[in-house]
């Protein structure tokens, strides 16, 4: 009990002082408004008038935790989860396009991995490539992925899976080439000393020992699949899916939606990296890697 | 018929890879590399001519390259207000300001233990996201890009920091210790230092993520120049070869960039193990 409340005690505290902080922000960023619209009506506010009508306004500048909070249960809990003002309805359309393009990328990602180890060629060649890939602002270009897409008479899921997929594809190459290489030279004496065939020794030794390296890029590729298709939700056009509701929200000044939108974005990312942090954990225990 | 000239280019490029790797010195590396690069170039361009891919979906690199080279003036507008004034602006404040924070926090184990979770998790999290409250809160110009560009920067590299700081071992700090060395002395003489190739991971890894904010946070509002709102305007005129040059201008931009930083990061961190040939 006392180790639990030893963890948790700093990151309340830090909680707390960011709630804080983000309550004095939003009664100073929304006061101005207040003050003019007094000034207009001929009304002087006293202090702590001021400060209850910035907690409710409509649009504020900077809504309040628990405006955001109200924002956020009314969109996950108050709809009905087929109404389109449902975030739960918007974070399945994300969630489905999150999956598919993370498949997609792990799969090729991990076939890309097995390519590069066996051959010396793939890895001089594709290797380099790979990495360069990476300094692409991938995720700025994504508008146009879509519309490429669009024009060519796909819409819907497959482009923004594709664009999720880029962006988790590199993660799990780099975790899967280093994985699939652990394997020391007295392991790998081993089982050539028990004569085992190339397959034998990919699926008894290097797979299995590749898993640590490759649960660790799956987490960090998860979320940034995530990342991917919210930004590829974003172009005009997109109506349905978290980033296409930060978008509208940012057209129509409707920041409470803004705020509730990414809170969802932030929940639907913890829950997905603690999906792959169990899975993960008792994949591991089975196969006695554990730690 | 089309298929087999295709063909003939991968296999081709294909066979004088596999023939390269096997000498396995510096330049064949470096050669293999150029080879699989070009053969992919020569592949689409082939690709696009021979099944008459319509420029729309898919424009080839030789008009891409016609492209860049007509529209260089604006490309280079656009590459400094997103670039220059977005991007390093936003890079540099909020690597400076991490660093601050992680030398701050580095002396109280309880703020440490506090932030560093809240700080992963962030890290994880679709930071991208508050591009339009703070193009909402600081207006359509560069500054707006700067302040997701340091949001999207801060937490990452203030984890590999603190990461950093606590990189010395005993022995090392016993030694400091020893000479009756005070703080500062020792943060600066020894902490600091040993922080270095952690920090520089973290600033590699963030070159990429200023790119991406200050080109993504253009898409939400920005003036009438800018790579975002060029590559957003252009996709709307359908003119796919000036959004591919601006798409290079940004590949090139972000490998610059992160070179420089590894540059950098050779110089000071020449030490290393990671460095030593």
């Amino acid at each position: 009990m006392t180790r639990v409340w030893r963890a948790a005690l700093p990151i309340m505290t830090v909680l707390l002082v960011i709630i804080a902080i983000w309550y004095l922000g939003a009664i100073r960023m929304n006061a101005t408004w207040e003050r003019d619209q007094a000034a207009r009506a001929g009304i002087e506010l006293s202090l702590p008038e001021l400060i209850s009508k910035t907690m409710t306004q409509d649009r504020p500048i900077l809504p309040t935790p628990h405006q955001v909070a109200v924002g956020l249960y009314d969109g996950l809990a108050g709809q009905a989860i087929t109404s389109r003002r449902s975030l739960v309805w918007h974070g399945w359309i994300t969630l489905s396009a999150t999956l598919a393009g993370f498949g997609i990328g792990t799969v090729a990602g991990i076939l890309l991995a097995v390519g590069i180890v066996h051959s010396r060629s793939m890895d001089q060649s594709v290797m380099p490539w790979a990495v360069a890939s990476q300094t692409v602002p991938i995720l700025a270009i994504a508008p146009m992925v879509i519309v490429v897409f669009a024009s060519a008479g796909i819409t819907g899921l497959l482009p923004k899976a594709v664009i999720a997929a880029w962006l988790s594809f590199f993660p799990v190459l780099v975790g899967m080439v280093k994985g699939l290489r652990t394997p020391d030279g007295m392991q790998l004496d081993q089982m050539k000393s028990w004569s085992a065939s190339d397959s034998q020794q990919f699926w008894r030794l290097r797979l299995p020992s590749s898993l640590p390296y490759l649960f660790a890029s799956l987490k960090v590729a998860i979320a940034a699949a995530l990342v991917g298709t919210i930004v590829g939700e974003l172009p005009a056009g997109a109506t349905a899916g978290l980033g296409a509701r930060l978008l509208s929200g940012s057209y129509y000044g409707q920041t409470v939606q803004i705020w509730s939108a990414l809170f969802a974005a932030a929940l639907l990312a913890a829950a997905l990296v603690a999906i792959v942090g169990v899975i993960e954990k008792a994949t591991l225990q089975r196969m006695g890697l554990a730690r | 018929m089309n298929i087999l000239p295709i063909l003939g280019i991968w296999l081709g490029g294909w066979a004088i890879n596999i023939w390269l790797a096997r000498f396995d010195t510096r330049l064949t590396c470096t050669a293999v590399a150029v080879v699989f690069g070009v053969t992919l170039l020569v592949l689409w361009e082939a690709i696009v001519r021979l099944y008459s891919v319509p420029s729309v979906i898919l424009p080839a690199p030789s008009q891409i390259a016609a492209s860049f080279v007509a529209n260089r003036s604006i490309l280079w507008t656009d590459f400094v207000q997103t670039i220059l004034r977005g991007a390093l602006s936003g890079w540099i404040i909020g690597a400076l300001a991490a660093m601050l924070t992680a030398i701050a926090i580095d002396r109280s184990p309880f703020l440490q233990r506090g932030l560093l979770p809240i700080g992963n998790f962030v890290a994880a999290l679709p930071i991208v996201g508050i591009a339009p409250i703070l193009v909402m809160w600081f207006g359509f110009d560069w500054q707006s890009k700067s302040a997701v560009v340091v949001v999207m920067v801060f937490f990452p590299i203030l984890v590999n920091m603190v990461a950093g700081l606590k990189a010395t071992d005993t022995m090392q700090r016993d030694l400091m210790a020893s000479w009756a060395a005070p703080y500062p002395a020792a943060l600066w003489k020894l902490r600091l230092p040993a922080a270095m190739p952690f920090l520089f991971n973290g600033l590699k890894l963030t070159t990429t993520l200023a790119l991406i904010g200050a080109i993504v946070a253009e898409f939400f509002g920005s003036p009438t120049r800018g790579m975002g709102f060029r590559i957003s305007t252009a996709v709307g005129r359908l003119d796919l070869p000036l959004v591919w040059a601006e798409i290079v201008v940004a590949a090139l931009a972000g490998t610059l960039f992160y070179g420089l930083v590894a540059l950098i990061e050779k110089k000071v961190t020449f030490w290393h193990p990671s460095q030593r040939k």
